[in-house]
């Protein structure tokens, strides 16, 4: 072998590691959705999951099939959506601590939600124990948080479309809005009844368990042409990476694949927030945890940041599941409870 | 003529920063910038590729009109290293290819990694290849960087301040390089000096600017005591030495 080969064989393997680094996250992906199956209230065995997944008829299919699958595909998508969304964030605004967060996208939601349901009646007092508040008219609701959540959004990106701000402004712009929905919640909140308050509060812990197959698919579909134009766009952020002038000169229009960027995570975000409430701190760490381990090709990246985001959101719901049983936790909760503390190893550990 | 500006203007809102900007640069043309601060030497580099909307004027590349082409159509013609580069968590390797941006779609063909390959070897930075740039000294870096720009396969190379954080051996081993890469390749190179020294002893052409404008332009001759004392406000002897032109800084 030539010492020209070396170098691009020497390449091809280093590319190839990272595939692996991928196959592993599906396996274990892959081991969490049979483990995440079998945990719930209805005991189930292997063998009864397994006839339940083929067979209709079987005693557990239904508990399989219109609760656990549901909930498991809801977390796994949400949290690809999410482990999407931070990456590209992160590398657009230039900023590690973006998110859809930190872009006031869940606030406005919250503040949307808490409109449908103080303002326009949309929620009620319910005495179960496996959700003590229901929300009267879904629909209402989850149509007002996205709304609320690409009001805000669009604010922003409208601002940086006309005056051509820089991407800390934009960030900044998304910490005052998040502010300003905050304060607008809890304005709502002081005037409404203890029963709609308790219901805008239990609206915002994040909870994949409100998902039905409808909500499901709706997320599914949108989720594949998002990934698709940001993996058509993966030369593009790798560029923004080494500068916004060099990534000029190599001929990418840094604004527009900001504000597409910017425009369809925060899209794809507000739909998972109005579907599932407010789930923290996926967006932000998988991102960090995959651009840490695998560098920042985005080629890698961000398939990488989307499957890691599934596997921390379905590995904490099994959590929120099992931990208490047979009460469920909201996800919300144990991503924040696991994140932040991971976080902390991460910084510590890497120190970058 | 591979490039020729024509009376180009241009400014920051009311500031104009380029006025009246004249000159043509032929193939293989090794022109350097120079002036002082904030003469508006890295304000022309980004108007000439379009990073900056110049108002007035034209620019013409191979004889097509700057504003007529795309993005991408520019950055196949003119590969540019800013004055400052970022580093990541990423491998020379990668940030070699990454020139070949202009002409990815999905993804990269196999001759792009061929071309990155060989810029790699002849820029002695293969065995750097699966390094981290973050991990690379300030010479290995600005190499990378050039060769990135290498690698767009560009007829005009934009080099704004290439040597400016090099020690004496990469300043001449850099200059050394863009010389003789634009000789083989025949690629006019334009490139941004503070170190006129450095600039006399590879560049074959001039444009000293001052205050926006193109104060002169020319071979070697145009460097001269009275035009540094006019461009820079510093009294100078230029003496002869191996046949370079040497400015000195008179003692004051």
């Amino acid at each position: 072998m030539s010492f020209k080969d070396e170098t691009v064989s020497g390449y091809r393997s280093y590319l190839r590691n990272k595939l692996y680094i991928g196959a592993v996250l599906v396996v274990a992906l892959t081991v969490t959705i049979i483990f995440s199956i079998k945990v719930g209230a209805a005991n189930l065995s292997v063998y009864e999951i397994l006839n339940g997944l083929v067979n209709s008829q079987a005693a557990g299919a239904s508990i399989i099939w219109n609760i656990r699958i549901p909930r498991i595909l809801a977390a796994i998508i949400a949290g690809c959506c999410m482990g999407i969304e931070g990456c590209i964030m992160q590398n657009v605004l230039r900023n590690p601590l973006a998110s859809p967060y930190t872009m006031g996208i869940s606030q406005g939601a919250a503040f949307g939600a808490a409109f449908a349901i103080i303002v326009l009646g949309a929620g009620a007092l319910n005495s179960t124990q496996a959700d003590a508040v229901i929300v009267n008219n879904p629909y209402l609701t989850v149509f007002a948080a996205f709304l609320g959540a690409m009001i805000g959004v669009s604010i922003i990106l409208l601002i940086a479309r006309v005056r051509s701000v820089t991407p800390e402004a934009m960030i900044l712009a998304g910490v005052a809005m998040s502010a300003m929905f905050t304060a607008g919640t809890m304005f709502l909140q002081y005037f409404a009844s203890d029963t709609q308050v308790a219901a805008t509060v239990f609206w915002t812990f994040g909870d994949v368990g409100r998902a039905v197959w409808s909500d499901v698919w709706i997320m599914f579909i949108l989720l594949i042409p998002a990934l698709a134009y940001f993996m058509y766009h993966a030369w593009d952020y790798n560029s923004l990476e080494i500068g916004e002038e060099t990534a000029k000169g190599l001929g990418v229009n840094t604004d527009r694949i900001r504000l597409y960027g910017m425009l369809i995570s925060s899209f794809t975000s507000a739909v998972t927030v109005a579907f599932l409430g407010v789930i923290g701190f996926v967006g932000l760490i998988a991102p960090h945890i995959m651009r840490r381990i695998i560098g920042t090709d985005h080629r890698f990246l961000i398939p990488t940041s989307a499957i890691l985001g599934a596997l921390i959101l379905l590995v904490s719901d099994t959590v929120a599941r099992a931990i208490l049983a047979p009460i469920v936790l909201p996800v919300g909760i144990i991503t924040s409870f696991l994140g932040a503390p991971l976080f902390f190893y991460i910084i510590i550990k890497m120190g970058r | 003529m591979v490039l020729s500006v024509d009376k180009v203007e241009f400014s920051y809102g009311k500031a104009n920063i380029l006025k009246d900007i004249n000159f043509k640069v032929k193939k293989g043309d090794f022109v350097s910038i120079l002036g002082v601060n904030g003469s508006g030497k890295s304000t022309l580099m980004k108007c000439i590729n379009r990073i900056l909307k110049f108002k007035e004027g034209m620019i013409f590349v191979e004889e097509r009109d700057v504003r007529e082409m795309k993005e991408i159509e520019i950055a196949r013609k003119m590969g540019y290293v800013p004055q400052r580069s970022e580093t990541g968590f990423i491998t020379v390797f990668d940030a070699v290819l990454l020139g070949r941006k202009p002409y990815i779609k999905w993804d990269v063909s196999s001759k792009d990694i061929e071309l990155t390959e060989e810029i790699l070897k002849v820029m002695n930075l293969d065995e750097y290849a699966l390094r981290y740039i973050n991990e690379l000294s300030g010479g290995e870096l600005q190499k990378v960087v050039i060769a990135r720009a290498l690698v767009q396969q560009p007829r005009i190379l934009l080099l704004d301040e290439p040597t400016s954080d090099l020690d004496l051996k990469n300043q001449l081993e850099v200059m050394k390089l863009i010389k003789e890469v634009s000789c083989a390749q025949n690629i006019a190179s334009i490139v941004v000096m503070h170190d006129i020294n450095l600039a006399l002893r590879y560049s074959d052409k001039f444009i000293v600017l001052k205050d926006g404008q193109v104060f002169t332009s020319g071979g070697r001759e145009v460097i001269t005591p009275e035009l540094i004392k006019e461009a820079y406000g510093v009294d100078v002897h230029i003496k002869n030495f191996e046949g370079v032109p040497l400015v000195i800084p008179k003692s004051q």
